[in-house]
């Protein structure tokens, strides 16, 4: 570990004393996890502490953690939707990856951090519309890349690749239709996570 | 007395100056805008989505598609992602390859730009001069990776092949005589490395004349000095990255920040602007392709003197060579391991990364999460396009309807890069 990363995960470690679910360095990033109820609490001392100094809220996405192990670990309840953020400070010249999860799984919330930093409007907006995570205190949660009236949550991993409904021009009535999908799912190559050390000589 | 009311206009989603599909739903107070709503997602394919579905190898041609003006650009940021992930070495060659597309890419992406940014403010030729230089570093695309769009060049642990020793040439036919044929392939005797340094050697002249049309003219100063103006905190909040906050006076470059494959060893300047208006803008992309010129230079030197490996030889990672899979020199060991890439793919050790690299638009980020399949878990892509786009109604707003257009131009927004 570099001594910047060192130094990094020292004042973090300082500055969220007990408020820091976990606090992981690998492969040169930080990654945090903090509970929802301190999210917003974390996020402005993120931003305003003068030692972190992170101005830039560089991407922040909702992740749907349903299938994660391939089918090998059950998620638990309040595991499932997890927004994380990656911070940059331009000032100190380093990153770092926070990670929140959403207490209820059939409605999942969290507060907005719109205010902190404004470039994460749209970001929560197309959380909120592929992942379904609902942004409380976000000044305009519409729906942003899927069509217009559109319902379910695609990123969602029990929503079908092929999704439920398709669109065609229907010449008879002369307009687009909507319809359920025609097309089957399918899978060329399996998913599977192989054992440590699979493929190598000697290994069985 | 009649009641007065704002007039909402539609702006798109077909519309010459949206670079794309873009609905741009106004409301005007006469001719100023009092708001600005961009209704994006026309273009969305789901490219998040489809990753997960696929092998790591297979979603890599997905990134060429999403800024399709920068193609390489999103390869390099996919591939660093993996390479993280697995932990794996690229050979020097092949970052220096990867450095110099890169640089194409950049000069590819400016040119489009600055081409089209003056046409929609009403500057017909710029188009047609830089699409010009553009075509000639379309056939470099063409030359290494046989598409001129969509290359998918790079691969996880280095780059598909080594340059080609000589360039494809023009064909005699009914409309290009001998002597004619000599001009054109004048430059295309050599290598591809031969080709470029050619190209090269002559486009800081046409950086002049882009200039000598742009940079002094009365009435491109008029449409974009003050349009659009973010003070550094502003960009800053904004999540402005790339030429967008460097434009309002940030010297933020993460080829020199935090660099990655081998930009730390050449050098190069950053072009900062002062106002943080579309004008200074259009001068830090000027100024970046001659930077750009630049690094190629230096990367042209350095792969003529130093052969060597393009692709990293973890036989679990890249394919064997051809000779291992064909033919009498053919072994069994060569053929599995084709095989098994090519059908199951390699799987990624268990972890997340989040891969940056400066592309031209801005900061483009990947955050890969694997759970130790041979395909990801998810993919996130952290395009600058998106972002820029969300502050279109701050910039916009008391602006004349005739500014959105230029605005447009000025936020360098392509929609594979917005809706993914």
């Amino acid at each position: 570990m570099s001594a910047k990363l060192e130094r990094l995960s020292q004042i973090l470690r300082i500055v969220f004393d007990g408020r820091l679910r976990s606090l992981v360095v690998n492969r040169g990033e930080i990654t945090i996890e903090v509970g929802a109820e301190d999210y917003l609490a974390v996020a402005r001392t993120l931003r305003d502490h003068a030692e972190l100094r992170f101005e830039q809220l560089m991407d922040l996405c909702g992740v749907d953690y349903l299938t994660y192990g391939n089918g090998k670990v059950e998620c638990k309840p309040g595991r499932r939707f997890a927004t994380v953020l990656h911070l940059l400070s331009i000032e100190h010249n380093w990153r770092v990856r926070m990670r929140v999860f959403s207490a209820d799984d059939n409605f999942p919330v969290l507060d907005s951090v719109c205010d902190l930093w404004p470039s994460v409007n749209w970001q929560e907006r197309e959380a909120f519309d592929l992942v379904g995570i609902m942004y409380s205190g976000h000044p305009d949660l519409r729906r942003i890349l899927t069509d217009y009236g559109f319902v379910g949550h695609p990123l969602r991993k029990d929503f079908p690749v092929s999704g439920y409904t398709e669109v065609r021009y229907d010449t008879e009535l002369g307009r687009v239709v909507y319809q359920p999908v025609t097309i089957e799912p399918r899978e060329n190559a399996p998913r599977v996570v192989r054992e440590a050390g699979y493929g190598e000589a000697g290994h069985v | 007395m009649s009641e007065i009311r704002n007039y909402t206009l539609n702006f798109g989603p077909q519309h010459p100056a949206a670079h794309g599909v873009l609905r741009l739903v106004l409301e005007l107070d006469g001719e100023v805008v009092e708001r600005a709503d961009p209704h994006i997602g026309l273009l969305h394919r789901g490219t998040e989505k489809l990753t997960e579905s696929r092998t790591w190898l297979q979603s890599m041609p997905f990134m060429d598609r999403l800024d399709y003006m920068a193609m390489m650009c999103n390869e390099h940021a996919y591939c660093l992602a993996i390479e993280k992930l697995l932990g794996i070495e690229v050979p020097e060659r092949a970052q220096y390859i990867r450095v110099l597309f890169d640089e194409i890419t950049r000069v590819l992406n400016h040119l489009v730009l600055i081409g089209s940014h003056a046409f929609d403010i009403g500057a017909m030729t710029m188009i047609l001069y830089t699409f010009r230089e553009r075509e000639q570093l379309f056939d470099a695309y063409e030359a290494v990776s046989g598409a001129r769009m969509h290359p998918a060049y790079y691969r996880p642990g280095g780059v598909y092949r080594d340059l080609p020793d000589s360039m494809p040439k023009y064909k005699p036919n009914r409309f290009k005589n001998e002597s004619q044929l000599k001009a054109l392939n004048a430059a295309r005797e050599g290598s591809l490395l031969d080709y470029l340094e050619d190209f090269f050697e002559r486009f800081p002249k046409c950086c002049d004349d882009y200039e000598t049309l742009l940079t002094e003219n009365r009435i491109w100063k008029q449409r974009t000095v003050g349009i659009g103006v973010a003070t550094a905190e502003r960009a800053l909040a904004l999540g402005w990255t790339g030429p967008m906050l460097r434009g309002s006076g940030v010297a933020w470059d993460l080829r020199r920040k935090q660099p990655y494959a081998v930009y730390d060893r050449l050098e190069f300047d950053i072009p900062v602007g002062k106002n943080g208006d579309c004008y200074d803008r259009y001068l830090c992309r000027m100024e970046e392709m001659r930077q750009s010129t630049r690094i190629i230079r230096q990367c042209i030197e350095w792969l003529r003197k130093n052969p060597g490996p393009v692709i990293t030889d973890n036989l679990k990672v890249a394919p064997p060579r051809r000779e291992k899979i064909q033919g009498d020199t053919a072994d069994m060991e060569g053929l599995i391991h084709h095989f098994k890439l090519f059908s199951e793919g390699f799987n990624v050790p268990e972890g997340e990364v989040y891969a940056t690299i400066e592309h031209p638009k801005g900061e483009l980020g990947v955050y890969a999460i694997s759970d130790g399949a041979n395909k990801p878990y998810r993919i996130r892509l952290r395009t600058a396009g998106f972002v820029h786009l969300a502050a279109m109604d701050e910039l916009a707003r008391g602006h004349m309807i005739a500014d959105v257009v230029a605005l447009m131009g000025t936020l360098d927004v392509v929609f594979g890069d917005v809706d993914r």
